[in-house]
């Protein structure tokens, strides 16, 4: 029987009410009195030198307000990145300046050179027009193997090279690996492209700074995921603004998908010329410039080798990969590649010898950073597609060899330092076998042949690590922030509450999810308890969301600043009762006396707290508000199988998804309803990876794919209804709510099954193809059953 | 500038504009109608879809001026009188049709448009209605699932959860 409330009810979003109305406050929504408008100059050269950049025709235009340009920010910080990698020489990585606008050189198309402030936008983008930039055009490096090749043309004249960093993960594993792979029975090669995406949440990026110079308080409205992080890296690094004098919002926010995590130029402009032009200035990308100015994603090209002994086990796995930073570091760029990849490649699997090496490297185009799953997509893909080719030359059955060598025993500590705290690997293949009717998928591709189509099945494994934590580890492995969450619950005389969180929501519904977990702990409604996001003004220093942590970690916060609440309102109800604390109990909203009919109401236990009359304030203080930090002890570990069922026509070598089924292991689950719409979004997104999202430069560096006109996502119609299945639940053992988290593994699971249904199709029709690269559009299907 | 004079939601509604501006741009900025939203630049999205004259035109096809004397509704006029969601906003509620809300605007305006035309529509007519509205969150499934039980379709056989 469903609930109708508290954990695990689907209970009805709160926030659709004002998105469905068009009452959202989104940041474009919002301006403000006397707010100027800014419009970039991009660059439409890939890599040059910037010998001039002229705004004198351009000052005297129609409502032009002030122009800067490179020079003008030469005293202002580099856009900072979040995270040192150090390689497997020991060495850190090369860290090139990345100013707010360019200067000295252009590094990609779309580098922001020029900034023209006027009264309308309109006259902003037309005075753009009368700037005069002088560019000697130098050669790109575009392709990640010949930008590191010796003599190759440097995006950075200052660095040693165009590669950032050489890591080598666990490098003291390397000989054993290597001499698993002499011994092994048998070894898989594959080598393969994760594609380049473009995150493209539908609100594209806006920005709004706002100066007060009677108070000299900076504020900056952003579509941000994490307005503290943005705080602390724009106000320390770039603009050196103390966070007490500047406040950073982020109203309702159109998706993020991890993209809006970064810290952008843009937005250390409007804030550096609010004050600059003494009045509010607006920046809304347009989609064209989000495509050149939103941080990329995925991008690796890699080779993957499998070791398997006599009997089908894994021995051994090694990885070299290319992971292309683009031309500066984004925030988190660094760490995808590494610790959110390379501590993933043991997949589901007791794999016992890994060797991951991943060489980042400077190019001329956009810079790439976290996308949603953000490395484990990666990784996911690469083993779930290595698996799978392992089974075709074992000629074994892909599900069996996947069982073969699951993890089986937990906690397990991988060969890739991480420690998996509970799976079950086995039931969620069970359950996906059951959900997508394997049984019936022979009949189904006979009716598929006899329409002239061929049907293909495939499957895949994931394993995610989630609420990136604890934030001293991640300090020894580069992070320079901490990664812990926050929350204040400020109970009212009245019984309501708000609960301050530092965890942001951009479609995920923490309004609504995070008051179930509070209502279940105090046994009060829901519609008692308001969310508070988005602001710093009025939020504990929080580290956001992404990498699905609100609930896990964020939640975690929550929980506990709620058991402080609890903790003091029995002291304050064990004095209105006059009872001892210790026989006090929180039942359905009220304080009783164990084993007696005494009780009082929520509602008279928070007055008494705010009008202290009778109250023990010799013992504590009124009031009732508590907050808590929360800093996981490990990542949660999310697991799952996912199928796909594709037709593809061999005359045109059109595919078309027909099923897709999902079984997740995410723990405890909070809202089912919620849960199941997370799963549905990634699994658009992944097929959206697989067929049809590719993110194209020419080798000039020019964008081929900068408009939904050129870089294709999926529509309705390409897309079938989901089976989606969370019923196979293992709490994680070291969260207070036992969550994992949900916001990725869609997009993580979904690649490698459509890929390895459509290999599988193509094999029905007698094309054995060892692999096909993202996205499997109809040429490339084509070109392979007929090549 | 040109003066523009139109009736939205029902209401008359003028203002100065440029030969320039679009009729999305003229309902954000001008009428401060922020529920239409604007998600690309090449007439793709369906972000801020709204009703001209009863046909369903994204807004940022189409001038300002051109606009000149059209009935034009947008997603503020789209709930009942007394505040609450229509058949439609509440079933998109119910069937948890929308994620960051951001194409949610266009969303139901395009889907009242398709209902109006044919109301039962099978989940195919739906998906392909929908082309010219992309959602990046909820892979659409929640969303067809929605319009179909708006049109008064039993949707819980449709597709497991």
């Amino acid at each position: 029987m469903p609930k109708d409330g508290g954990i695990g009810a689907s209970s009805k979003r709160r926030e659709d009410i004002r998105f469905l109305t068009g009452e959202g406050n989104y940041t474009d929504d919002i301006n403000l009195r006397g707010q100027a408008y800014v419009f970039f100059l991009r660059s439409d050269i890939a890599h040059g030198t910037l010998n001039s950049v002229d705004t004198s025709a351009a000052e005297s235009m129609p409502g032009v307000v002030k122009i800067f340009t490179g020079a003008d920010f030469t005293e202002v910080g580099s856009i900072p990145c979040g995270w040192q990698i150090t390689d497997k020489h020991g060495e850190v990585m090369q860290e090139p300046r990345h100013p707010v606008l360019a200067f000295g050189k252009v590094r990609h198309v779309g580098e922001p050179i020029a900034a023209v402030v006027a009264e309308t936008l309109g006259q902003a983008r037309d005075a753009a027009e009368a700037i005069e930039v002088d560019i000697s055009e130098l050669p790109a490096v575009i392709d990640m193997k010949q930008a590191v090749k010796e003599g190759a043309p440097k995006v950075h004249d200052d660095l040693t090279s165009n590669l950032c960093y050489d890591w080598g993960f666990v490098e003291e594993n390397k000989a054993a690996v290597d001499k698993a792979f002499e011994d092994a029975h048998h070894v898989t090669t594959l080598e393969l492209v994760n594609n380049r995406l473009v995150a493209n949440p539908m609100e594209p990026r806006v920005a709004v700074g706002d100066y007060a110079r009677g108070t000299g308080d900076h504020t900056l409205y952003t579509t941000s995921q994490n307005p503290h992080v943005i705080r602390l890296l724009m106000g320390a690094f770039v603009l050196g603004i103390p966070e007490h004098k500047l406040r950073v919002v982020a109203p309702d926010v159109g998706g993020g998908f991890g993209t809006k995590i970064f810290h952008y130029q843009e937005e250390a402009f409007c804030t550096f010329a609010a004050k600059a032009c003494n009045r509010p200035v607006k920046w809304t990308s347009s989609r064209s410039e989000a495509f050149m100015s939103d941080a990329h994603g995925r991008d690796h090209v890699t080779k993957i080798q499998m070791a398997l002994d006599a009997d089908n086990n894994f021995t051994a796995l090694r990885t070299d990969t290319y992971a292309n930073m683009g031309a500066y570091l984004s925030t988190f760029a660094p760490s995808v590649p590494t610790w959110l990849h390379g501590t993933l490649m043991a997949g589901n699997y007791k794999t016992p010898l890994i060797y991951v090496n991943v060489k980042a490297v400077f190019t001329n185009t956009v810079p790439v950073d976290a996308y949603r799953g953000a490395g484990r997509p990666e990784a996911t893909y690469q083993l779930e597609r290595l698996v799978d080719k392992c089974a075709h030359e074992l000629g074994v059955d892909p599900i069996a060899l996947r069982r073969q060598n699951f993890i089986t025993e937990f906690p397990y500590a991988t060969p890739v330092a991480v420690e998996y705290d509970t799976g079950d690997y086995i039931a969620t293949m069970d359950k996906l076998e059951e959900i997508a009717d394997i049984a019936g998928f022979e009949a189904r591709r006979k009716e598929s042949e006899a329409k002239g189509k061929l049907r293909g099945f495939g499957v895949n494994c994931y394993i995610e690590a989630c609420g990136i934590a604890p934030s001293n580890l991640v300090g020894q492995l580069g992070a320079r922030a901490g990664l812990y969450e926050s929350a204040t619950v400020r109970v009212n005389a009245t019984g309501g509450l708000v609960v301050m969180t530092g965890s942001h929501s951009h479609g995920q519904g923490h309004e609504t999810a995070f008051p179930q977990v509070i209502a279940e702990m105090i046994g009060i409604d829901e519609s008692m308890i308001e969310i508070v996001h988005g602001d710093t003004a009025n939020t504990p220093m929080g580290m956001g969301t992404y990498g699905s942590r609100s609930l896990a970690v964020g939640g975690s916060a929550m929980v506990r600043a709620t058991e402080k609440i609890i903790a003091k309102a029995k002291k304050i109800a064990s004095h209105l009762l006059e009872a001892s604390e210790g026989d006090i109990e929180l039942k359905d909203g009220a304080f009783s006396v164990a084993g007696t009919d005494k009780s009082v109401a929520w509602g008279d236990v928070t007055l008494a707290a705010y009008v202290p009359h009778n109250y023990p304030l010799e013992d504590i203080e009124p009031g009732l508000e508590e907050t808590a930090f929360y800093d996981p002890s490990n990542f949660t570990y999310p697991s799952g199988a996912y199928a796909c069922e594709v037709e593809l026509d061999p005359e045109t070598g059109h595919v078309t998804i027909e099923r897709f089924a999902a079984a997740d292991d995410f723990g405890n689950i909070v809202n089912p309803m919620i849960v199941s719409g997370q799963v549905h979004g990634g699994i658009a997104q992944g097929i959206g990876q697989a067929l049809m999202e590719n993110c194209a430069y020419d080798s000039d560096g020019q964008l081929l794919s900068a408009s939904y006109m050129d870089y294709a996502m999926p529509r309705a119609s390409d897309l079938p209804f989901y089976t989606v299945d969370h019923s196979c639940q293992t709490p994680c053992t070291h969260n207070p709510l036992g969550v994992k988290g949900c916001g990725e593994a869609g997009a993580i699971g979904s690649p490698p099954a459509v890929v390895n249904a459509v290999l599988d199709a193509m094999r029905s029709g007698g094309k054995n193809v060892d692999h096909i690269d993202m996205p499997v559009t109809p040429q490339r299907v084509w070109a392979a059953m007929n090549g | 500038m040109t003066q523009v004079k139109m009736t939205v939601n029902g209401k008359a509604a003028s203002g100065d504009v440029e030969g320039r501006t679009l009729l999305a741009s003229f309902l954000r900025e001008n009428l401060g109608l922020t529920g239409t939203h604007i998600g690309c630049d090449t007439s793709q999205c369906g972000a801020c879809l709204v009703h001209v004259n009863g046909e369903a035109i994204k807004a940022c096809t189409m001038l300002a001026v051109e606009a000149e004397g059209a009935d034009v509704k947008t997603i503020e006029s789209m709930a009942n009188a007394d505040g609450s969601l229509n058949v439609l906003q509440q079933a998109f509620q119910d069937h948890h049709g929308l994620q960051c809300g951001f194409c949610t605007p266009g969303m139901i305006m395009s889907a009242s448009a398709l209902l109006k035309d044919n109301p039962k529509p099978t989940e195919a007519e739906v998906r392909h209605y929908l082309d010219g509205n992309i959602c990046r969150c909820t892979g659409y499934h929640n969303i067809v699932k929605a319009i179909m039980a708006a049109s008064g379709q039993d949707v819980s056989a449709l597709a497991a959860e």
